[in-house]
């Protein structure tokens, strides 16, 4: 009993260091089921936690979003039409080149079924406003808005128009934490885009995010982008992750190399992200109508190309390049008019129609330049094309 | 009564003299700012993750009041507190801080810990501490050979805790009451 009294603080402290240790222990040598949420206890504790630091949070964040974006979404709103509707053309504009995209790989889409490769689609998302973090430089996490009510789960993949963020760490009802891809314990499935060499990403403790899985590869520049694998599990294919900064040797690992990978989002800026909640081996039906308006015109200009002089007894299609293109009506895709050479000049024996036919022609007799008759410009390069022998001036001696 | 008991009891009761108790809202709310202010400053810019406001609370409530058990009490719940929050295991920082706490009110029973001087000395000297406790139990204790300290870096971080935890110890003085 003297004893106790005696040394009570540092048995004190012996004991609460105990404790700890025994948490920490239980929590490294559970292994952790990506399907499930953490611990029981350690999941009660950060639940508590930002539980109560949440609120505040919010607070500070409204605080903050109102006094950054109050100017400008309520007061400074000159121009705001204007570009509103440059924005709409914009979108416009890039959901065709995403159906001409989307339609350049309707090949390798074939490719994959033959080899049975199972694709899988981003079918939904949920935006989420990043709300704190972790407040430390050993650790990147952030919280964001929303949690389970939304429908959030663990392991989800956290992203943003610009490439990827991290990952979806722990979920609670009103808030969410994301491990950030340069977090000391994330870790990616990326490809190198050129070089198409997979590798695994992981952060360090410098904040960085870094292969270090690859040997000295000569054909690895800096500059090369790196997207998202798929083979995590987590992050759908084809995702960008960053660009290579730098190659060096790794001075713990040999003979491996760090290639320090610097992040396509600016991830101590991250404001508003979206979580990938759901993926379907289909494309989306938006993607899907885009796909179908693409391979329609992808067609209708094949039939084009195969038919040359439909549009000649068209008055407007015989202005050549001058002719405007129809306007398209509303919901279809206008049909692009096929562009016909300009008129030369100075008539050469190399203007269409200028040499007479090969039939006309008589072997050894030297060419004489005909007048191109009327309207010859417009005829398609490939039907009137002289022949070889009668074209090349050596053939006729 | 044994003379030695009657000897403990007159010295515990000198040493609860010099100690300074805090009122409960200063106690309660002064951490939880600090820990939010830790985790909404980052946002404004990364640089100021480089602070470790709650460790300079749990250096100033363990200094002040001068007693062990309740610097590792406040240490524990602090550090545990910042676990939670992180993406550390939840003990990482509650056994660094715990440490440091009990040290600190150690240390602030035995020595003149009003002086601006000292208080400097004794931030910068237990944030480097922290520095090489967290990174004891990283790498021994949980294994992870992968991680890594930038030193230079916690020296830096050490100066600029210090330099930041001067004024936090005048203003928060104002809130202590003497027993």
């Amino acid at each position: 009993m003297d004893f106790l009294l005696r040394f009570r603080n540092a048995l004190f402290l012996i004991a609460v260091l105990l404790a700890q240790a025994l948490a920490l222990a239980v929590q490294v040598r559970t292994p952790r089921d990506p399907a499930k949420q953490a611990s029981g206890s350690v999941r009660l504790i950060r639940m508590w936690t930002t539980g109560v630091i949440a609120p505040f949070e919010r607070g500070a964040h409204a605080i903050g979003w109102g006094l950054r974006h109050g100017w400008s979404n309520y007061i400074d709103l000159r121009h705001v039409r204007q570009q509103n509707a440059d924005l709409q053309q914009q979108i416009t504009r890039m959901r065709l080149q995403e159906a001409a995209i989307s339609e350049d790989a309707l090949e390798g889409r074939r490719l994959q079924v033959l080899l049975a490769f199972k694709e899988k689609y981003v079918a939904s998302t949920i935006a989420a406003q990043v709300i704190g973090s972790s407040g430390s430089d050993l650790s990147h996490v952030l919280t964001i808005d929303k949690g389970s009510r939304s429908g959030i789960k663990v392991d989800e993949a956290v992203i943003t128009p610009d490439g990827i963020v991290g990952k979806v760490r722990d979920v609670f009802p009103d808030t969410a934490e994301v491990l950030e891809i340069n977090d000391q314990t994330s870790g990616a499935g990326v490809v190198l885009a050129n070089t198409r060499i997979r590798a695994i990403l992981r952060g360090t403790a410098a904040g960085r995010a870094q292969i270090g899985n690859l040997t000295a590869d000569s054909r690895i520049k800096p500059g090369e982008p790196v997207v998202t694998s798929g083979g995590d599990q987590v992050y759908p294919r084809g995702l960008p992750v960053g660009t290579v900064e730098s190659i060096a040797p790794d001075p713990d690992r040999q003979p491996y190399t760090a290639i320090v990978v610097r992040p396509a989002v600016d991830l101590n800026r991250v404001e508003e992200v979206l979580v990938i909640t759901g993926m379907q081996p289909e494309l989306p039906a938006d993607a899907q109508q885009d796909l179908a308006a693409a391979q329609a015109q992808h067609a209708a200009d094949i039939s084009a190309e195969r038919l040359p002089g439909l549009h000649d007894n068209d008055p407007q299609a015989a202005n050549g390049a001058n002719a405007a293109p129809p306007a398209a009506a509303p919901g279809t895709v206008p049909v692009l008019a096929i562009p016909h050479p300009t008129p030369s000049l100075h008539t050469d024996r190399y203007t269409i129609g200028a040499t007479p036919p090969a039939s006309q022609l008589t072997p050894g007799a030297p060419v004489v330049p005909q007048t191109p008759p009327a309207g010859a410009e417009q005829q398609p390069a490939h039907k009137s094309r002289p022949s070889k022998d009668s074209a090349h001036p050596d053939a006729t001696q | 009564m044994p003379h030695y008991i009657m000897a403990t009891r007159s010295y515990m009761s000198r040493r609860e003299a010099e100690q300074q108790n805090f009122s409960l809202p200063v106690a309660l709310f002064v951490p939880l700012a600090a820990l939010l202010l830790q985790i909404l400053l980052p946002r404004l810019s990364p640089r100021f993750a480089i602070l470790d406001l709650p460790l300079i609370i749990t250096l100033f409530f363990a200094i002040s009041r001068r007693a062990p058990i309740a610097g590792t009490l406040t240490g524990a719940t602090i550090g545990l507190l910042q676990d939670a929050l992180s993406s550390t295991p939840i003990g990482v920082n509650g056994m660094a801080k715990s440490l440091i706490g009990y040290a600190a009110a150690s240390l602030g029973s035995r020595i003149d810990v009003d002086n601006t001087a000292t208080r400097a000395l004794l931030t910068f000297g237990f944030t480097l501490l922290q520095s090489v406790l967290i990174y004891l139990i990283e790498r021994r204790l949980l294994g992870l050979t992968g991680f890594h300290m930038l030193w230079l870096h916690e020296l830096l971080r050490a100066v600029v805790n210090t330099a930041v935890a001067l004024p936090i110890y005048l203003s928060l003085n104002r809130t202590r009451k003497q027993l």
